[in-house]
């Protein structure tokens, strides 16, 4: 059963209502601005419209886009639609509303058909996680939730604070190191990062640790010299510890558009890129990125953060996603069904 | 550079116009949607960029681009000049109190850039204006972000006032303006805490701290790689709290920005300064106009395309276009050709003005002086009107005629009928849309389709002057 009639089946009441935890209630908050949006935004659509012409497909397109499903698969489905509406000769636009949100959900689950979105650890010996990312997508303040979240799970960990370029990083991870209680190994402003990685990855190998979240400098992905200088950190990992890093993990601001997949790509290219830790998704009013990152980039999201307190980050779950974006809109979606079955009989 | 794909694009989208003569509303249409998802692939957002392209198209439809010759010329020039219009005309400069301190306030998303951006302004200011700024560190709520801001700050040399994370930010400005009016500081830059625009409570503190420091500025510091969210970050902290000013913060990224173009459409706020690296004196005023030539990246082919449409009359061009079907060239027609170079700028000029052009090693060795050209219409001048329009007519004899009557040595007139005939080659070729023969003489700067167009606009203009000609001729006849 696809994961769309799942979803369809949980509001047509033919299965029982999942149990609500309370990480589902986080995503729902946290969520709650996006989905409402989401939905909103393609029920106006459908409402606007009382037959299927070329604008139509124009404002789905954009109202694709604007919901960041990214620029690719805006288009893709509305060519897609548009031949299939041709082909079938549909005139009413609620036709194709359930298609649509089929083909964006059906995409969603083949392009993650074989995704690991649990972070990997090592079977033995410190797991080391790099962060990486531009300026500003907020490495630091992940790994510092994330440091919080190992140390309340009983996990020993250190951090390592390799950004020694911009002013103050390090005395910033050193208080998120202060509030998870993990240590914090740092070295001087302006320093070499790499030295410093060398030195927490021999002090969390020495003192047993079992977590080490490395925190790098933001850089933007066309400098070059910057982002050379993060493969040396890499390949100062992997000499110390072999199999390590167990994780390099691309911190992405969820706010940002189209530059979100050469950033993916850039940063793949560097240091091959394990997951993603879609950062401030509270904030964005669609959620669509999500879908665009599956689709286009094939990186699994592994991490979302959905608010600025302390335990605010979480862990990814695909399906409670995607059931949460589209909650609305397929019941909106199922009354639409009723209302149009109903009208024939009267 | 950020804006390239843009570029791409569009250029992309007017080489489908450029290779029709004329245009159909149903290829005006094709263009449309092909500018249309460039802008939606730049991330410019999608309300801005559907009433972008109807006032292009409006504009379009009536300005006789389907009438006229040079239609995706045409387009391109409408493209740039609403571009420039939504981008805002000129450069704005920082607004100033009447009478000191200037208080400017930094507002925005976190990791958007306020406290390198705010640190880069006083440098900016201490530069430009030997100034005197004080920064008010009012962000309490992220981790070390007062230290980071004393970090920089020391790097500019400029003063902090801060009273630590435990006093509310309204205290702290209000401590911080007494502080500069008893220090006599004549810039005070508050450094706010990054905050999402749906966040009620921490937007009222900005509304507070507003209230408090009525500040001349307000800055809206906004990160170049936005995607559509641009919009409701600018709309929703400006409806708050009506910000007079943008900076675009990574620019040196590879985005395409189109965050610019959007914000400034829904704000109507303009657009200051832009951050274009991670030191501190990488902060530049932004330039509207430059921005749009930019996106459209032709350095300054309009300024090319406008000198060659100079006195184009484009009915007559297109009513003599009909008739025209023969590709001869003769002395006349070389006369005019060098005449009209002249007028747009000697050659040089011209060449230095495409694209791509500048870095043309060997540029300055075409020699081509006002001199020259007068020695060459002298000898044209003393052929026969037999001998300008059938140069194989010339025989020696006719050749020392024409020296001694131009009053230049045999081997000059010589060389320049060997110079006619190779334009001539080239003429034609060019008449037929082979620019094969360009790219030889150029080498690789003439390959943008741009340049090619104006080029092909000087050759539709020689032609046209030509039928004048010949008009005139059978008049007499």
């Amino acid at each position: 059963m696809g994961l769309f009639d799942r979803i369809k089946r949980a509001f047509g009441g033919s299965e029982k209502e999942t149990e609500v935890t309370q990480s589902e209630q986080k995503y729902d908050q946290g969520l709650a601005k996006s989905r409402k949006t989401f939905g909103e935004r393609l029920n106006a659509l459908f409402a606007n419209f009382r037959s299927v012409d070329e604008d139509f497909f124009d404002d789905l397109e954009e109202t694709l886009i604007g919901a960041d499903v990214g620029f690719d698969m805006a288009v893709e489905i509305t060519d897609e639609l548009r031949e299939e509406v041709k082909l079938q000769n549909v005139k009413e636009p609620t036709e194709v509303a359930q298609t649509i949100v089929q083909k964006l959900v059906d995409r969603y689950e083949q392009d993650g058909s074989n995704e690991q979105n649990a972070i990997r650890f090592a079977s033995e010996g410190p797991t080391v996680i790099l962060f990486v990312g531009v300026n500003g997508a907020g490495k630091t303040t992940t790994i510092g939730k994330l440091a919080h979240q190992y140390r309340q799970a009983g996990h020993k960990v250190l951090l390592a604070a390799a950004d020694t370029f911009r002013a103050a990083a390090t005395e910033q991870l050193q208080v998120w190191g202060e509030r998870a209680d993990a240590p914090v190994v740092a070295g001087k402003p302006q320093g070499d990062p790499a030295a410093v990685v060398y030195d927490a990855v021999e002090r969390a190998k020495a003192e047993n640790y079992d977590i080490l979240l490395v925190d790098t400098a933001g850089r933007l992905q066309n400098k070059v010299n910057l982002m050379n200088e993060l493969d040396k950190i890499k390949r100062v990992i992997t000499r110390s510890i072999p199999h390590a890093p167990q994780e390099v993990l691309l911190v992405l601001d969820s706010t940002t558009g189209q530059n979100a997949l050469i950033q993916a790509k850039e940063f793949n290219d560097t240091t091959q890129v394990t997951g993603i830790v879609l950062t401030k998704l509270d904030g964005t009013a669609k959620g669509g990125i999500v879908l665009a990152i599956r689709h286009e980039l094939h990186i699994p999201v592994k991490l979302v953060g959905l608010g600025e307190q302390i335990d605010d980050l979480q862990d990814f779950k695909p399906n409670e996603f995607v059931y949460g974006l589209f909650k609305d809109l397929i019941k909106a979606d199922y009354q639409i069904d009723v209302a149009a079955s109903d009208t024939p009989d009267k | 550079m950020a804006f390239e794909g843009l570029t791409e694009r569009l250029q992309n989208a007017m080489s489908k116009l450029r290779r029709k003569g004329k245009i159909s509303e149903s290829d005006l249409k094709d263009v449309m949607r092909e500018i249309r998802l460039a802008l939606l692939e730049a991330d410019v957002n999608f309300k801005v960029v559907k009433d972008f392209v109807k006032t292009v198209r409006e504009r379009a439809l009536g300005s006789d681009v389907l009438e006229s010759l040079t239609p995706a010329q045409q387009i391109v020039k409408i493209v740039n000049e609403e571009l420039t219009k939504l981008m805002g005309e000129e450069a704005t400069p920082l607004n100033k109190a009447p009478k000191i301190p200037t208080i400017i306030m930094m507002v925005g998303l976190q990791g958007a850039g306020k406290t390198t951006t705010a640190a880069k302004l006083a440098k900016y200011l201490k530069a430009q204006e030997k100034a005197r700024p004080l920064f008010i560190a009012a962000d309490v709520y992220r981790p070390a972000a007062i230290q980071q801001l004393q970090t920089v700050a020391q790097q500019v040399d400029t003063p902090v006032f801060e009273l630590g994370t435990n006093v509310d930010p309204r205290e702290i400005v209000k401590q911080g303006l007494a502080e500069a009016a008893e220090k006599k500081n004549d810039y005070v830059i508050i450094d706010t805490a990054g905050r999402l625009q749906i966040d009620e409570k921490l937007m009222q503190e900005l509304k507070d701290i507003q209230a408090i420091a009525q500040p001349n500025e307000i800055l809206l510091t906004v990160d170049a790689m936005t995607g559509q969210n641009a919009v409701n970050v600018a709309e929703s902290f400006n409806e708050q709290l009506a910000i007079t000013g943008v900076v675009l913060t990574k620019l040196d990224g590879d985005t395409r920005g189109g965050a610019a173009l959007s914000i400034r459409a829904v704000t109507g706020k303009p657009i200051k300064f832009t951050g274009q690296g991670e030191k501190l004196d990488a902060l530049d005023v932004f330039h509207p106009d430059r921005m749009a030539n930019r996106i459209l990246g032709m350095g300054d082919m309009l300024t090319l395309i406008e000198k060659a449409q100079e006195d184009y009359d484009e009915k007559k061009a297109a009513e003599l276009a009909e008739k025209m079907q023969e590709n001869t060239f003769d002395f006349n027609d070389f006369i005019d050709q060098l005449d009209q170079v002249q007028k747009m700028g000697g050659i040089q000029d011209i060449l230095k003005m495409m694209p791509g052009m500048n870095n043309v090693p060997g540029l300055d060795q075409i020699q081509m002086g006002p001199e020259e050209m007068g020695h060459m219409k002298a000898v044209v001048y003393s052929m026969t009107p037999a001998e300008r329009q059938d140069p194989d007519l010339l025989n020696p004899s006719r050749k020392r005629r024409i020296a001694a009557g131009s009053g230049r040595p045999i081997h000059e007139v010589n060389r320049m009928i060997k110079q006619f005939m190779e334009s001539r080659k080239m003429m034609s070729k060019m008449s037929n849309g082979n620019f094969s023969g360009m790219d030889q003489m150029f080498g690789k700067g003439m390959s943008g389709r741009l340049g090619k167009m104006a080029m092909n606009n000087m050759v539709r203009k020689q032609k046209k002057n030509k039928r004048k000609r010949m008009k005139a001729l059978r008049r007499r006849k």
